[in-house]
């Protein structure tokens, strides 16, 4: 049975119209093969990576674990809304600085899941960076590049604060 | 830990090209960290079907007969095949073809594949596989590797995949009675890969018959043999092309939906793209090979190594995979980096109807250090000797004779390593926050709960493939308008090549413009594999050597012009220059024509293993070492690893931030493997095919890993002296791990990973009570 | 439609009431990992987690110096919410426990009602509510009922519900005195619990009360232990209980357990951790003598 009538989702602050959805289709699959915004990635499909992780109304959640029709009318931001080539985010540049990235396929959840961190914890101390992203499965880096961007990005954000 | 800073600018801004030694910028950073990069299971197109695979619920079992006619009736479904639908060879592998691309009469493991459907939907797709009738006849299956060489075969080719018996020195040397002897028995669990990517790709048909396949993988050309020999197509009619790769590990060297893609595509003359779900993936790819091990060290009492004796069994699964060259690495490098004059080893893999093992990190090496760590520390207690101090006096240096009766030729700092590690002050402190402890977000341990441990161990293992086996890696170097354009079939993994071949580039040819061309097998030759710490010394090694013959040719013509001695010509930032002073050309103008060199690049060869497991058989080897503090709750038998400090014999380090990252995500898995990684198989079934409950490190879990020193000792023969980095982190880092849990603890724990049970539901020796 | 986003209570129980076998969306957390894997297909779905009333909690009645106030904990309350501080001084064990439920993306998304709805044996929230002799509100268009928990949840992954109800609120006291939730898993976050174990104390009521998760169907109250230490323990200064005591305490914790071997672990290790857990909480919860207040 498709939603013929289909529904629309609100994607990084453009609306979005989806047809022929079959019913059950995820966030994440609707965003990765009917919007084509493949950013948000499929490791898991039962929220244990964190690799899907997009903002939904400003929460940061697993998108493989959100009902794509029942979003509608939530605002939804994903990877591709975080900052482009030329114009990146403080995270996205702190990764490339610090050496973050290797195969790839964690890092735009993980970028999403530190950028909800450091707006709202500008200066988090150790383990709380931790415990934020405990929810983000890497297997390349073991983490320590990871932290290593987030102290800097948070710098970097505390010093574009602090003129 | 070491300070490194990026440095694509120079002080005053200007920008300029990769250069070894550097961190130079990842070409493929951004499209990374935007999600514009493309990987595997993000390829899209508009007339695409999506595939999928039925696989056995059984782990030995024959099949009466498969109907797919329900399945091929349903809206949606574009193709159902079976083993009668493949045209050519019915079965692939690495080593030995042994593997059937769809499973006929019987099948040999949980999850083997028996059918590929074709749909317009994935979910339309899973209905279809669960409307396929298969008359399954469960069999026993054999799920005990020691009870394999007696038992009926399960294959055609016998039940002994490989053994290898190794006899080096006097056989007699031990039978003295001055000798102290420790014996034990080891055991390693099952460990899987868990790249977060799965296992994904597509196929597209051509008109001329032929398929273009696009797909996660670490060594593109042998995978197009074995799809082209089992499509029965010629070799230029199977086109592989990289797609964006989501980790390896090992994971990807053998073949998973590379055959069914194909297969799909050419029946339905349509694009085909299949992606495994999580469970899927833990079926899909071959795991690390659990191993059963017995040793036994024979030292004098002033702790000078006599003999080492094992036996090795490690349980290969149903199918030979990589499981030759991992027995040999197991039983080569089963004593360690250390000078043993007399050694037997019988290191056997067998098959069984358990998941197919083969290729991870640090194969048949990581199995062993396990155990021969635990030995040398078994045997520092029993000689009553500080065990950094057993290790250093029976170092290997360069000059001695391995197990093998190979003389090592090359660098081996073994000595340095360890004392690097073990002297290196430890910066772990006690945290008073709960989550800190054993037992994190459960907030099971108060601090007066927890015991703290401490523990060396040290790695060791071949670099690149041995054996004999004909190593090579093709690469090409276009040289235009000043612009480097080179071609390498190397995949790219995440390990960083792509930022390494340009670095290269950049130093050889002093260009600050380099492109690489994508990696597909019709432009070049093989790469061979990204894996066995290799890549660095093959295709490094032909970058180099690609871009060294444009380079000479290049300065030859122009010394030949300028009557100036070809020394004299030097390449820096885009232009061509004498020492002398006299000449300031733009490579530029220079290259309006393109230089090119194609090239084929080899190690020095190798020899086969004799009767005796004798022979010249590797090429290059490294060592590292990692000291585990570790904090223990006794009582729940919770772990928390609280630092590692790591020594690493690199040979040179050609981009600091790289090998850094090389060095902290192999630790992590090393850790996951001491304390949490399992793939449980019960009966020949896996219990855990999730992220779910095949648990992974987190953050959390992970400590901070304090580098002591990367000892660069340039090694002869490789690309600016540099040894591959990938493995070792993985090696060295699982036996500290558990060392440092015994030294803990007071327990002998031979088992990893180690479980909370294996802790605190055995007797305490120190209480003398059973908990 | 398939998907009606319900933007009440009401909205929410009509229909659920028109359309007979759909499925009730909260968090997504428990039913969309099984809608993924293909083992539960959808129909209809009724998505509740945009209905005000379902989220935020309150203070019910006046305050009670004996049984203490009622705390309404509406069942859209995420376990991120639970984990507050305002809350979190109010039921500080189902903060903890709420702490480690999956990741901070889970919790952000997860609910008290979807973890009674999935009713898992290993739900981490569940043991703080059986300790707290929780009572869970549902509604249908035939109105409203109460059920105590160890009435709501029969089972593994079963629970009371009938067609066409929906939780609402669960209802649990604001006790007067220490409280703990431990939970073991193999890994330091992110893990499904081993076992796990919630202990508060009514010191006006002068009782303790432990329940345990991960040993059975049901999360299980060990009610023998806890009558032992209603008999024995220093409720006003919370003494440190004596060990021989704790130890018993402990024992009787363990033998409540009725837990299984599966691939998580194994009934032995189970058995011994909350026996572990249970000599840990009480000695965390009674590490006095408090001082007297000033």
């Amino acid at each position: 049975m498709t939603n013929e009538s289909g529904f629309s989702l609100s994607v990084n602050g453009r609306s979005r119209s989806v047809v022929d959805a079959l019913p059950g289709e995820s966030l994440l699959f609707v965003l990765r093969e009917r919007l084509g915004l493949a950013g948000s990635k499929n490791a898991c499909e039962e929220g244990e990576c964190g690799s899907c992780t997009v903002r939904l109304d400003d929460e940061t959640v697993c998108s493989c674990l959100v009902l794509a029709e029942a979003a509608a009318g939530r605002q939804v931001m994903t990877i591709e809304g975080l900052g482009s080539e030329g114009d990146l985010s403080d995270v996205q540049q702190a990764f490339l600085d610090a050496g973050a990235v290797q195969c790839g396929f964690c890092t735009p959840g993980l970028l999403m899941a530190i950028d909800a961190l450091l707006e709202n914890d500008p200066d988090p101390d150790d383990l709380t960076v931790r415990e934020a992203i405990s929810g983000n499965l890497c297997r390349c880096t073991g983490y320590g590049r990871i932290l290593d961007a987030v102290d800097r990005a948070a710098e970097a954000r505390q010093a574009e604060a602090t003129p | 830990m070491t300070v490194v800073e990026t440095g694509a600018e120079t002080d005053d801004g200007t920008s300029v090209g990769p250069r070894i030694g550097e961190n130079a910028p990842r070409p493929d950073g951004v499209p990374k960290v935007t999600g514009d990069f493309a990987f595997s299971s993000d390829l899209h197109h508009d007339r695409m079907l999506w595939g999928a695979t039925l696989r056995s619920p059984h782990a030995a079992a024959r099949i009466g007969g498969i109907d797919t006619s329900p399945a091929l009736a349903m809206n949606g479904v574009h193709a159902v095949l079976t083993h009668a639908d493949v045209p050519g060879s019915p079965t692939y592998g690495l080593e030995h073809r042994d593997q059937p691309v769809l499973a006929g009469d019987v099948v040999r493991y949980e999850g083997e594949p028996v059918a590929v459907v074709a749909a317009d939907h994935p979910d339309t797709a899973r209905r279809a596989l669960a409307a396929i009738h298969v008359d399954w006849q469960p069999t026993e299956p054999l799920v005990d590797p020691a009870l394999a060489e007696t038992a009926d075969p399960i294959h055609p080719d016998g039940n002994v995949i490989r053994r290898i018996h190794l006899r080096h020195g006097d056989q007699a040397a031990a039978q003295r009675d001055d000798l102290v002897s420790v014996e034990g028995t080891y055991e390693v669990g099952m460990q899987d890969q868990a790249f977060l990517g799965p296992e994904s790709g597509m196929a597209v048909p051509d008109e001329d018959g032929g398929v273009d396949l696009y797909v996660a993988t670490q060594w593109l050309h042998v995978d197009r043999d074995q799809v082209a020999a089992c499509l029965d197509l010629p070799h230029e009619k199977v086109r592989l092309t990289l797609a964006g790769v989501g980790g390896a590990f090992g994971a990807r060297e053998d073949l998973s939906l590379h055959v069914h893609l194909c297969l799909l595509a050419l029946r339905t003359g349509r694009p085909v793209k299949m992606s495994y779900g999580r469970e899927e993936s833990f079926h899909g790819h071959v795991h690390r090979h659990p191993a059963r091990m017995w040793y036994r060290h024979h030292a004098t009492t002033d702790g000078d190594l006599v003999r080492v004796e094992a036996h090795l069994l490690l349980d290969g699964g149903a199918y030979a995979s990589s499981s030759g060259a991992v027995i040999a690495n197991a039983t080569c490098f089963a004593a360690g980096p250390y000078m043993v004059p007399s050694v037997e080893i019988e290191g056997v893999v067998v098959r069984t109807d358990n998941p197919p093992c083969g290729a991870m990190r640090g194969f048949g090496a990581v199995q062993t250090c396990f155990a021969h760590e635990a030995q040398m520390d078994r045997l520092a207690a029993a000689l009553d000797m500080d065990p950094v101090a057993l290790r250093l006096r029976n170092a290997l240096e360069p000059g001695d004779r391995l197990a093998t009766g190979q003389v090592i030729t090359g660098t081996l700092p073994v000595a340095e390593v360890i004392r690097a590690c073990a002297d290196h002050p430890s910066a772990a402190v006690g945290s008073d926050e709960p989550m800190a402890r054993p037992g994190g977000a459960g907030r099971t341990a108060d601090a007066e709960h927890v015991v703290r441990g401490e523990a060396v161990a040290v790695g060791f293992k071949n670099l690149m493939f041995s054996e004999g086996f004909d190593d090579s890696s093709a690469a090409r170097c276009v040289l235009h308008h000043g612009v480097a354009t080179i071609t390498c079939a190397c995949a790219e993994v995440g390990q960083g090549f792509v930022t390494l071949a340009r670095q290269i580039a950049g130093e050889v040819l002093g260009v600050n413009e380099i492109v690489l061309a994508p990696v597909e097998t019709t432009s070049i030759g093989s790469a061979g594999s990204t894996s066995a710490s290799r890549q660095t010394w093959m295709s490094g090694g032909a970058v180099q050597l690609a871009c060294e013959t444009v380079r000479r040719e290049l300065l030859a013509g122009l010394a030949t012009t300028h009557g100036l001695p070809i020394d004299d010509l030097v390449l820096v930032d885009g232009r061509v220059r004498s020492l002398s002073g006299d000449l300031d050309l733009s490579l530029a103008e220079l290259t309006a024509e393109p230089v090119e060199a194609d090239v084929v690049h080899r190690h020095a060869p190798t020899s086969t293993l004799d009767a005796d497991g004798q022979g010249d058989a590797h090429v290059s080897f490294a060592v590292s070492a990692h000291r585990a503090i570790v904090d223990v709750d006794p009582d729940l038998g919770l772990v928390k690893v609280v630092e590692l400090t790591t020594s690493q014999d690199v040979g040179r380090v050609l981009h600091p931030l790289q090998a850094l990252g090389q060095l902290e995500g192999g630790a992590a898995q090393g850790v996951g493997l001491a304390v949490m990684e399992e793939v449980q198989v019960a009966n020949g079934r896996i219990r855990n095919a999730s992220f779910t409950d095949y648990l992974i490190p987190t953050a959390l879990d992970m400590p901070p890993l304090e580098v002591a020193a990367l000892i660069e000792q340039p090694e002869p023969g490789a690309p600016f002296g540099a040894k591959g980095i990938g493995e070792p982190p993985s090696i060295s880092s699982t036996a500290a791990v558990a060392a440092a849990v015994r030294d803990a603890t007071g327990l002998d724990l031979p088992r990893v990973p180690v479980r909370p049970s294996d802790i605190c539901l055995v007797a305490n020796p120190e209480s003398g009570e059973a908990a | 439609m398939p998907v009606t986003i319900a933007i009440s209570i009401d909205d929410a129980c009509a229909s659920l009431d028109a359309h007979p076998g759909a499925l009730v969306l909260a968090g997504g957390t428990d039913l969309m990992v099984e809608v993924n894997r293909g083992v539960r297909r959808i129909d209809h779905v009724v998505a509740v987690d945009r209905i005000p009333e379902l989220r935020g909690w309150s203070i019910e009645g006046d305050h009670d110096p004996v049984h203490g106030q009622v705390l309404r904990l509406g069942a859209g309350t995420t376990c991120a919410d639970l984990a507050e501080p305002a809350l979190a001084s109010l039921v500080p064990a189902l903060a903890q426990a709420a702490r480690t439920v999956g990741s901070p993306q889970i919790r952000n998304a997860a609910t008290l009602g979807g973890n009674l709805a999935t009713a898992s044996p290993a739900g981490d929230t569940l043991p703080v509510l059986a300790a707290l002799d929780a009572e869970v509100e549902l509604r249908s268009t035939d109105g409203t009922r109460r059920l105590p928990l160890d009435e709501f949840v029969t089972g593994v992954k079963a629970n009371a519900l009938n067609p066409g109800e929906l939780i609402t609120a669960i209802r649990v006291r604001v006790l007067d005195g220490p409280q703990e939730f431990l939970k073991v898993g193999t890994r330091n976050a992110m893990v499904i619990a081993v076992t796990s174990l919630a202990l508060v104390v009514d010191r006006p009521g002068r009782t303790v009360r432990v329940a345990l998760g991960s040993v059975a169907p049901v999360p299980l109250r060990a009610t023998e232990a806890e009558v032992l230490m209603a008999e024995r323990l220093d409720f006003e200064g919370l003494t440190t209980p004596e060990p021989e005591l704790v130890n018993r305490f402990s024992e009787l914790v363990a033998d409540a357990a009725r837990p299984i071997d599966d691939h998580r672990s194994s009934a032995a290790y189970r058995t011994h951790a909350v026996g572990v857990l249970a000599r840990r909480a009480i000695l965390r919860a009674f590490s006095g003598p408090v001082p007297e207040p000033a």
